[in-house]
């Protein structure tokens, strides 16, 4: 009697406690969700998206520039960044069973565990020191330099999951080794490839501390690649700890943008997964 | 060999009627025993690591006939199998020794890609590529670079008669080949295999995943596919190497106990262990 008491006591207590602990899981997102919704969606016009931010004192104007800025960089990073992760991935995935490859592996890890500040200073020693000048591209070699691990594991992952049946059909019909993994496992694993790349691609989105000294920032346009531009985040950052009110809706307005385009690219990517991986079952 | 076959296989494959009538009568009076050499194994090992799984083997598969591998789970007859394509190369650690001579040559110093043209293999599950059905097809035949002389049109549409499949998938063609069902899946398979006209078709357990009407048919299609080419499977299923077999063979713990004609062997095993096998006293 006491026993079941005591047990029907825990389970309340328990079962209440993770219940609350799930509940505010959920509801931060939806708190952050909501108040971005409503502060920035209220700040949000058509100028944002086509005009040059104005000078201080002067209401109006948007962030044009650092919505094509933030663009730039991402297409940089990612044709730095995909490439060197997809052909290690697709080395670790079909070649890699030597003991140099969980040396290439821990490695990996290690780089996606390093500070993106970090990350930052080394583009800035790469590329910008040298070229003595802040650039579109320093802010696309630290991005990408973040890209590659996730690049790689998502490659590698997606290529060990399709099924060795598959590998030897194309091997017993004459394929090489290597045309096999370029015209049949690499296609077989297209679409979690590509959603990984989505995932990786909007999760360096929202990246500021690398761009801080790469990018830097610029209130005009910024013409080809080796000029500073303004960028989302660092737009967000600068305007967030400015004193001016219309500045601070402009932040606002700037957050719920780059909130809309990170949750659009999650949601896709999981849509494309969902699809992978009811193909690769049957 | 090729070009023999190709003056065979339109006779069989424009009318599919004629090849069920084909099917039922073609059993029985084939005759045994006389055909030449195609495939020989020559004192067979095969490792994985320092596991042996194949003993001393010696067997010769006959040319236009079903050769059938029996035998319970593990006793060897896939691995056999999958080394007389050199399949079995893609695991690693493994490693064969002795000789397996495709008409008379050594397929171990084959170019590989070459062997694998000749000897082609349907495997246990059905295994279609991600792509359309005439994807599928296509494949084996770019990858060999077999375009030259005939369209691939031509070449798609004939394998899918061979597998007697045209009919039900000549509409679909461009969809994808997993909207199959499995038996149909299977004989795509068969198909792609047939689409670059091996002499041999080494099929490892090809009904084991599939429903006894699927499986009729895939029967159906080896008898007539036996006067195109050579036919080495791999069955679980006794009754299917008493249905499909000219010859067959008998496995256990990696060495081939018994080998001969399947009538033969069905009726009058000459080993005590055969005999316990096939009448279901173990296995």
């Amino acid at each position: 009697m006491t026993l079941s008491f005591r047990r029907r006591a825990v389970n309340a207590v328990m079962l209440t406690l993770t219940g609350v602990c799930t509940f505010l899981v959920a509801g931060v997102l939806l708190v952050i969700l909501g108040y971005l919704a409503w502060n920035g969606a209220t700040s949000l016009s058509l100028d944002f998206f086509t005009k040059l931010p104005v000078p201080v004192g002067e209401t109006g104007g948007g962030m044009a520039n650092a919505i094509l800025g933030s663009a730039k960089v991402l297409l940089l990073a990612m044709l730095i960044g995909v490439p060197i992760g997809f052909f290690a991935g697709v080395y670790l995935a079909e070649f890699g069973d030597s003991a140099y490859s969980g040396v290439i592996r821990y490695a990996t890890d290690l780089l996606n565990g390093v500070p993106s500040i970090v990350i930052g200073i080394f583009a800035y020693a790469l590329v910008v020191q040298p070229m003595k000048h802040f650039s579109t591209l320093a802010g696309g070699v630290a991005l990408g330099i973040m890209m590659i691990p996730i690049s790689l594991r998502t490659t590698e992952e997606f290529l060990r999951a399709v099924p060795v049946s598959l590998r030897e059909g194309a091997m017993a019909l004459g394929a090489s080794r290597s045309r096999t993994i370029f015209t049949v496992v690499i296609p077989a694993a297209k679409n979690g490839i590509l959603s990984g790349l989505m995932l990786n691609l909007a999760r360096v989105a929202g990246e500021t501390a690398p761009l801080l000294f790469t990018a830097l920032g610029n209130p005009f346009w910024s013409s080809g690649w080796l000029q500073p531009t303004a960028t989302l985040p660092s737009m967000i950052y600068n305007y967030a700890i400015a004193p001016y009110d219309d500045w601070h809706r402009q932040a606002w307005a700037a957050g719920f943008v780059l909130l809309v385009l990170v949750l659009t690219v999650n949601v896709a990517a999981r849509f494309a997964i969902g699809r992978g991986s009811a193909r690769g079952r049957s | 060999m090729t070009e023999k076959l190709e003056t065979v296989s339109p006779k069989f494959t424009r009318d599919p009627e004629a090849q069920n009538l084909n099917a039922g009568s073609s059993h029985g009076d084939t005759p045994m025993g006389n055909s030449s050499v195609k495939l020989a194994a020559e004192h067979l090992n095969f490792f994985y690591g320092s596991f042996q799984a194949l003993h001393d083997v010696n067997l010769a598969v006959k040319e236009r006939q079903v050769t059938a591998l029996i035998g319970p789970s593990g006793c060897g007859k896939s691995t056999f199998l999958r080394t007389l394509n050199r399949i079995s190369e893609t695991i690693r650690h493994t490693r064969i020794d002795g000789r397996v001579l495709l008409d008379g040559a050594d397929i171990l110093n084959m170019d590989v890609t070459a062997l694998r043209r000749r000897v082609g293999m349907v495997f246990q599950r059905p295994n279609p590529f991600p792509k359309s059905i005439y994807e599928n097809i296509a494949y084996g035949v770019r990858v060999n670079g077999l375009t030259k002389d005939r369209s691939l049109d031509e070449v798609v549409e004939q394998s899918l008669h061979r597998a007697a499949l045209w009919e039900e998938v000549k509409d679909k063609l461009h969809q994808s080949a997993l909207a199959l069902s499995g038996g149909q899946q299977q004989r795509l398979c068969i198909a792609r295999a047939l689409a670059v006209d091996p002499e041999v078709l080494l099929l490892d357990e090809p009904c084991s995943a599939l429903d006894p009407i699927a499986t009729a048919k895939i029967e159906d299609l080896l008898f007539v596919l036996k006067n195109q080419c050579t036919i080495v499977i791999v069955t679980h299923n006794m009754q299917q190497a008493a249905r499909v077999a000219d010859d067959t063979g008998f496995f256990l713990l990696g060495k081939l106990i018994e080998f001969g004609a399947t009538e033969a062997m069905f009726r009058k095993p000459a080993q005590k262990q055969t005999e316990d096998y096939i009448t279901g006293r173990f296995g």
